[in-house]
């Protein structure tokens, strides 16, 4: 459960850019897309949701918890068990194996561990033959699948997703997004999504335009 | 490492150089240079300066104040090492005690110091013959007269495990055949030694005894203590001067751990952001790179503790041949505990220094910049 209110962010650069969201309200197990053109701000509304940004105006509950009260590593700690962050860029802890990078990430979200969670999750992203690899061997596609899987490992409450299937082919693509409704669904958490991604727009009813 | 390599060093050596010289509290020999004398006679290292009478040695050993003489003569070697002609109270001075054989009583019978004997290979029973001079490949071999080893000294950690011990009689022999013609008869008011090694019963009686001779005699009395402290003195600038120059490649050090910390932080800033994202928090993260650099100079301090260990025993290998010095394996001392300390405090204030830029990240930023 996710909702903000009249969110406003002001970039502190040389040239203030200043954004005003409009208010976004998902009811449990509700999916949302963020369309709109480049540099209109979809980025930044997605990591102020993900508290990664201060907004100057406004605030996001998730569960019902203000997270703007949260001091900064409440914050923290809220973040890793709470959401669910799949970036437009993948990265990684680079000296660790894939499967080490999947422990990690349930490790630092202070739940109780899944291994059988853990296998699934990696074997429905075909990762399965390359799990003890070091991230750097992966292919860029097996990278961006990695990240979806390091995303939603811990059941988060939000799933946040910075355009994930850009780098995957058709059949893959719509893999990657049932298998992100379906872990949606068992997790009972949102999953709101950016993409720019024409394949993506007909898996999901509700848009956000901004 | 260069600074534990130096502290050891100078500790080493200032342990082997006390060692050596302890027993005897005075040296007369020929005149010139007290050091040289010293570093002759005791040390064992430079060039005698030249003989003396022993008549006339043997009047201040008739000095009340005089605990004890002995008489040392030496100018031949064997293969490197030298042999040295005195009487038994020679090994009594240092402790020197029997590990196989018998001490030798005749001349031409000799005991051999344990570095020695296994350098060399001789053991009881074994003859050898000596060659003319003080360094090895000596032009005159005494091939006439062979040596006999009557027994081999136990080790003692001074400059004896180095020697071939013989009485003075040997000495005189060997070279007597070489002047037959000239002093075969007169030998006994003629007999030369290279120097007198004297204990004191008290030490004012040094003072008397060393203004006399050197103001009366041909000879020279030199103080082994005060000669080597000044040794020690000229040495001791070079050591400074190494430890200076160690000190500033400690800081240098020190500044090169944080510009690396800082380095690592901006590389890996992705990593640390995204650790943030994973929940890690700032303390966490800070002390992530805390437990890195501490590793990393922990680390680094016993590698080169090691290295400067290492190059001690390549350093003794040298000495031991060359000066009959020998520098060992040794546990840390308090002063490179020290210098442990002072290059974990370096990394600790580098790292303190470098993670302040862990508070500033902007997680935001540094993962959107695709």
């Amino acid at each position: 459960m996710i909702r903000t209110t009249s969110l406003r962010f002001t970039y502190q650069n040389t040239r203030a850019h200043t954004f005003d969201f409009p208010d976004i309200d998902l009811s449990p197990e509700q999916n949302a897309l963020i369309l709109g053109p480049s540099g209109i701000g979809k980025t930044t509304l997605l990591h102020l949701m993900a508290g990664l940004l201060t907004p100057k105006k406004g605030n996001v509950f998730i569960d019902n918890t203000c997270i703007q009260k949260l001091t900064r590593s409440q914050l923290d700690n809220f973040r890793g068990e709470h959401i669910g962050l799949i970036f437009q860029r993948a990265y990684f802890i680079k000296s660790l194996t894939l499967l080490e990078n999947l422990r990690m990430r349930e490790k630092l979200s202070k739940k109780t561990t899944d291994p059988l969670r853990r296998k699934r999750l990696i074997e429905q992203l075909e990762l399965t033959e390359v799990r003890n690899k070091k991230v750097h061997e992966l292919s860029e596609g097996q990278r961006q699948r990695l990240s979806v899987a390091l995303g939603i490992i811990h059941k988060p409450t939000v799933i946040l997703a910075d355009e994930p299937t850009s780098n995957l082919d058709d059949e893959r693509c719509a893999r990657v997004i049932s298998l992100l409704k379906k872990e949606a669904q068992i997790c009972k958490s949102n999953l709101v999504m950016i993409t720019h991604d024409q394949r993506v727009k007909s898996h999901f009813q509700k848009h956000i335009i901004l | 490492m260069l600074a534990t390599f130096v502290l050891q060093i100078n500790k080493q050596l200032n342990h082997h150089l006390e060692t050596n010289s302890k027993p005897f509290d005075m040296v007369i020999g020929a005149k010139g240079s007290p050091l040289q004398l010293v570093l002759s006679s005791i040390l064992h290292i430079d060039n005698p300066t030249g003989n003396i009478s022993l008549n006339e040695v043997l009047k201040i050993g008739k000095n009340p104040l005089v605990k004890e003489i002995i008489p040392v003569s030496y100018g031949d070697n064997y293969k490197g090492y030298r042999i040295l002609g005195t009487s038994h109270s020679y090994l009594a001075a240092y402790d020197a005690t029997l590990q196989e054989g018998e001490i030798y009583n005749k001349p031409f019978e000799a005991v051999v110091g344990n570095y020695a004997a296994k350098k060399l290979n001789l053991q009881t029973g074994h003859t050898f013959e000596s060659s003319h001079g003080l360094t090895k490949n000596g032009l005159e071999t005494h091939n006439e007269k062979p040596f006999k080893v009557t027994g081999i000294l136990k080790p003692t950690g001074s400059i004896i495990d180095h020697l071939i011990i013989t009485n003075l009689e040997s000495i005189w022999h060997v070279h007597e055949h070489h002047e037959e013609h000239t002093h075969l008869e007169e030998k006994d008011e003629q007999r030369e030694i290279t120097s007198l090694l004297v204990k004191f019963r008290n030490p004012i009686a040094a003072l008397q005894l060393s203004r006399f001779i050197n103001k009366k005699t041909t000879m020279q009395a030199a103080f082994p203590k005060f000669e080597i402290e000044r040794l020690m003195g000229f040495l001791g600038i070079g050591f400074r001067a190494i430890n200076s120059i160690a000190i500033v490649i400690l800081l240098a050090a020190g500044l090169n751990i944080f510009i690396n910390l800082i380095k690592t932080i901006r590389e890996r800033k992705q990593e640390l952001a995204l650790l943030r994202t994973y929940g890690a928090n700032t303390f966490q993260l800070v002390k992530l790179v805390f437990i890195e650099s501490l590793f990393l100079s922990l680390f680094g301090t016993i590698l080169g503790w090691f290295l400067g260990r290492i190059s001690i025993w390549f350093f003794s290998v040298f000495t031991e041949d060359a000066y009959g010095y020998h520098f060992v394996f040794d546990a840390p001392t308090s002063k490179e505990l020290l210098l442990v300390g002072a290059v974990v405090l370096t990394t600790f204030i580098a790292a303190i220094l470098a993670s302040l830029s862990i508070f500033k990240l902007n997680v935001s930023k540094i993962l959107a910049d695709a």
